[in-house]
């Protein structure tokens, strides 16, 4: 990791658009935010609490290790106008354990969702809903006389459409991942 | 039974050469070295279960800083928030862990909301029971998670003094405010080299300084062509220590001057260009400059609810210029046309050569704008000033604006919060930075009086009074720090403006709720506060007469060894204005009560 955006980075970035725009109500967007930070105690606690205590929508959290066993990702979406994005940004960027706040909607990146959706199926059923996760380039990664459980990646809007298919048959678990995000370019411009 | 007798050691412990031999040491002791390391002067402290071991190394070693026993937590937190806003130094505080812990939640989340530097070690039980529910336990960092600038809890007794460090830096730097670290009793028992780090690594966290300069520019501009300048001067001016550049950038440019409640004191009162403070129960005619200016310039200001009232409605002409050292401070409420991000004193030294170079050219149709704007202010300012009633009662403003002229306005003022906040803030003309300090953001009741015994042992030695003001609800809330003052000798100026009531309550149920005064009357149970200050050895003096007020301040500056409360028997009726009510536009504020017979 060897480009970090400070909060002031962050913050300047914006204040070179001529300040912030106001509020309007049709400007509400949804917004992908990867935060790196300190992979310690309570670092993720601190994110977390922040959208609560600041009452922020949080859509979708992932968290997970990185290349560097010392810093920890997190991919958050969530929805908001221009200024309370802004805010979350920089009470995000404010956060002593944060490294790194990106907010990548509007950047050329890679966006994916994990999902397993655990479907009640006689063995009758099995080459049917194996044809409608070929379709996805799903996996069977479970099988049970009476159940299959398959497993779809992919973007959001791929995901959905793999559990609104499923939808027809018998869906009895669903897990979703929540979104992981990562910009497409080495580093920031 | 046998009674441990503890031996007073009379010769501190020659410890230096432990820790050149690098010698283990407790986690107690590096913990009481490391403050030594930081130059804390006074800790404010309770003893407990969990930090009893640190209370036993401090017996010992007998540090350099002092220990000051408080008589309850919140007054220990609300001691390290007064001494820091007097001295602008960090305040420590030190308790034991679950009760101990959570009773400094209050004073945490107030220096919070007010960017007061403190950092609080609480104590905890062993980390091999956290979670267990063990005896005295809280998750003190939880609770207080969105209450901190940041927190620790040690696990390793090795990281100890490092941690220590990063708590004062992180808790003075940038925005101050509280940091809490939570000390396990067994990282206290355990023990390790002594080793105060040089360098800490805080690989995401940032100090701000200095102003991106094509933003400095772009606000000189738009100062150079204001015809209705306002700077709007917050308590990051003082925080910042920018008080200076402040004044001598206001003189130069021939910009009025309002500041908010924390802003108090950043730019004298007494200077013409001075409107007073801004804001809910500010003066009506920073407010009338508020509504009318061209050009608002936000010095270390963060545009609070109480401060704007209705947003939409407030300094509708206005372009803002924001200058704050927290970006998302900046175009949080209000946006602004030209944000600048950085610390207060960096941007007033890269903008003050722009303003006298400006100030040397503007052009004679601009000057004239101008005083036409200064004259138009000093209209405002005798149409409608500042005023109370002297009719023979005793009212508050009448004892706060003696204080003024007993000290010439070089003291330390604490009030606490309510109508005695508002009248201190309103009739004391603050000349000098760090002379008011109260609790804005939480507004926490029970503050002044501890607060002012903290600011009390940073004044030490310099002769400047320390008066801490209270209403006798607020007084009720934390008197039992009277007895630290007095214990130590510290002469407190402590007044109560007794109206039997909790008065701003009060005020808003007479004004909103159509009189019905439910649960604000004190009277029946108030006790003798005379009396009270006497069974702690204090001097105790009364005073229900406008005639003896000045008798009884003088009687109170005679005493120089220990605290003297005065208590004023003040009318309870005395409202506070002018007021913009809660959430109403600025233009709507109310001048004067509403019956005509009580106005001024």
């Amino acid at each position: 990791m060897n480009a970090t955006l400070t909060s002031q980075q962050l913050f300047r970035k914006q204040a070179a658009g001529e300040g912030l725009t106001p509020d309007a109500p049709d400007s509400v967007h949804r917004h992908v935010i990867v935060v790196t930070l300190e992979n310690t105690i309570g670092a993720l606690n601190r994110v977390a609490n922040l959208f609560s205590a600041r009452g922020f929508n949080m859509e979708s959290v992932s968290v997970g290790s990185t290349e560097d066993p010392s810093v920890s990702r997190m991919t958050i979406v969530t929805t908001g106008n221009d200024r309370i994005i802004a805010q979350v940004l920089q009470q995000l960027g404010n956060l002593v354990d944060t490294l790194l706040v990106d907010d990548v909607s509007d950047e050329a990146h890679v966006e994916r969702e994990l999902c397993l959706v655990k479907v009640a199926a006689s063995p009758a059923q099995r080459p049917v809903l194996m044809g409608v996760s070929d379709i996805f380039r799903g996996n069977v990664v479970n099988i049970t006389p009476d159940s299959m459980t398959f497993e779809v990646t992919g973007p959001t809007t791929k995901v959905n459409a793999f559990i609104g298919m499923m939808q027809e048959y018998d869906v009895r678990e669903v897990a979703r991942s929540g979104r992981v995000a990562m910009r497409r370019h080495l580093a920031f411009e | 039974m046998t009674v441990a007798t503890a031996s007073p050691r009379t010769e501190p412990t020659p410890a230096t050469d432990r820790y050149l031999t690098g010698a283990p040491v407790s986690g107690a002791e590096i913990l009481i070295r490391s403050l030594e390391a930081e130059g804390v002067e006074y800790v404010f402290g309770h003893p407990g279960g969990a930090v009893i071991k640190i209370y036993d190394e401090m017996h010992r070693i007998q540090p350099s800083f002092e220990h000051v026993l408080v008589r309850h937590e919140q007054g220990g937190t609300h001691a390290a928030e007064g001494y820091a806003k007097a001295t602008g130094k960090v305040g420590t505080v030190l308790v034991t862990s679950g009760p101990g812990a959570t009773n400094c939640v209050t004073g945490i989340a107030d220096a919070f909301m007010d960017s007061i530097p403190i950092v609080v070690f609480t104590g905890q039980v062993p980390t091999k029971l956290i979670g267990n529910d063990a005896f005295q336990e809280c998750d003190i960092i939880g609770v207080t998670r969105s209450i901190t600038k940041h927190s620790f809890l040690v696990r390793d007794v090795r990281d100890l003094a490092a941690t220590v460090k990063k708590a004062y830096y992180i808790a003075r730097t940038g925005r101050p405010g509280p940091v809490v670290v939570d000390l396990p009793k067994d990282v206290i028992a355990d023990s390790a080299p002594f080793i105060y780090p040089e360098k800490i690594n805080l690989r995401g966290y940032s100090v701000i300084t200095k102003g991106e300069q094509g933003q400095v520019e772009k606000a000189a501009r738009m100062m150079a062509e204001a015809e209705r300048p306002l700077l709007y001067v917050g308590g990051g001016t003082i925080s910042s220590n920018a008080n200076g550049l402040l004044t001598k950038l206001a003189r130069t440019a021939q910009f009025p001057v309002t500041t908010t409640l924390h802003g108090l004191g950043a730019f004298p009162e007494n200077d013409p260009l001075s409107v007073g403070m801004l804001g809910m129960h500010g003066t009506w005619y920073a407010n009338q400059a508020v509504q009318n200016c061209d050009l608002l310039i936000a010095v270390g200001a963060r545009f609070d609810d109480r401060v704007t009232g209705k947003i939409d409605a407030w300094a509708p002409h206005a372009k803002i210029v924001h200058i704050d050292i927290d970006p998302a401070c900046i175009s949080k409420n209000v946006p602004a046309d030209c944000p600048i991000l950085g610390d207060v004193r960096y941007v007033l030294e890269q903008l003050l050569p722009l303003v006298e170079r400006d100030a040397r050219a503007v052009t004679p149709t601009l000057a004239k704008k101008r005083a036409a704007w200064r004259s138009q202010i000093d209209y405002w300012k005798k149409e409608c000033p500042l005023t109370w009633k002297a009719d023979g009662k005793l009212r508050p403003q009448q004892i706060i604006e003696a204080l003024r002229d007993k000290t010439g306005g070089h003291a330390v003022v604490v009030s606490d919060v309510g109508q005695n906040q508002m009248w201190t803030a309103q009739y004391f003309t603050y000349a000098e930075p760090r002379s008011h300090i109260t609790s804005g953001g939480l507004g926490t009741m029970g503050f002044s009086l501890p607060a002012a015994m903290g600011a009390g042992f940073g004044m030490r030695g310099t002769g400047i009074p320390v008066i801490s003001i209270n209403g006798d609800g607020g007084f009720l809330m934390n008197m039992q720090e009277l007895g630290v003052a007095a214990a130590h000798g510290i002469p407190l100026k402590v007044v109560v403006l007794n109206n039997s009531y909790l008065g701003m309550v009060r005020q808003w149920q007479e004004l909103f709720h159509d009189e019905r005064y439910s649960h604000t009357h004190l009277a029946p149970t108030n006790p003798d506060f005379v009396k009270f200050a006497e069974a702690f050895g204090c001097k105790g003096l009364r005073c229900s007469s406008p005639d003896d007020v000045q008798a009884t301040i003088d009687a109170a500056w005679e005493v120089t060894d220990r605290p003297v409360l005065m208590e004023f028997q003040v009318v309870t009726e005395e409202m506070v204005f002018p007021m913009v009510p809660a959430g109403a536009a600025t233009d709507e504020m109310i001048v004067q009560r509403f019956n005509p017979e009580n106005c001024a």
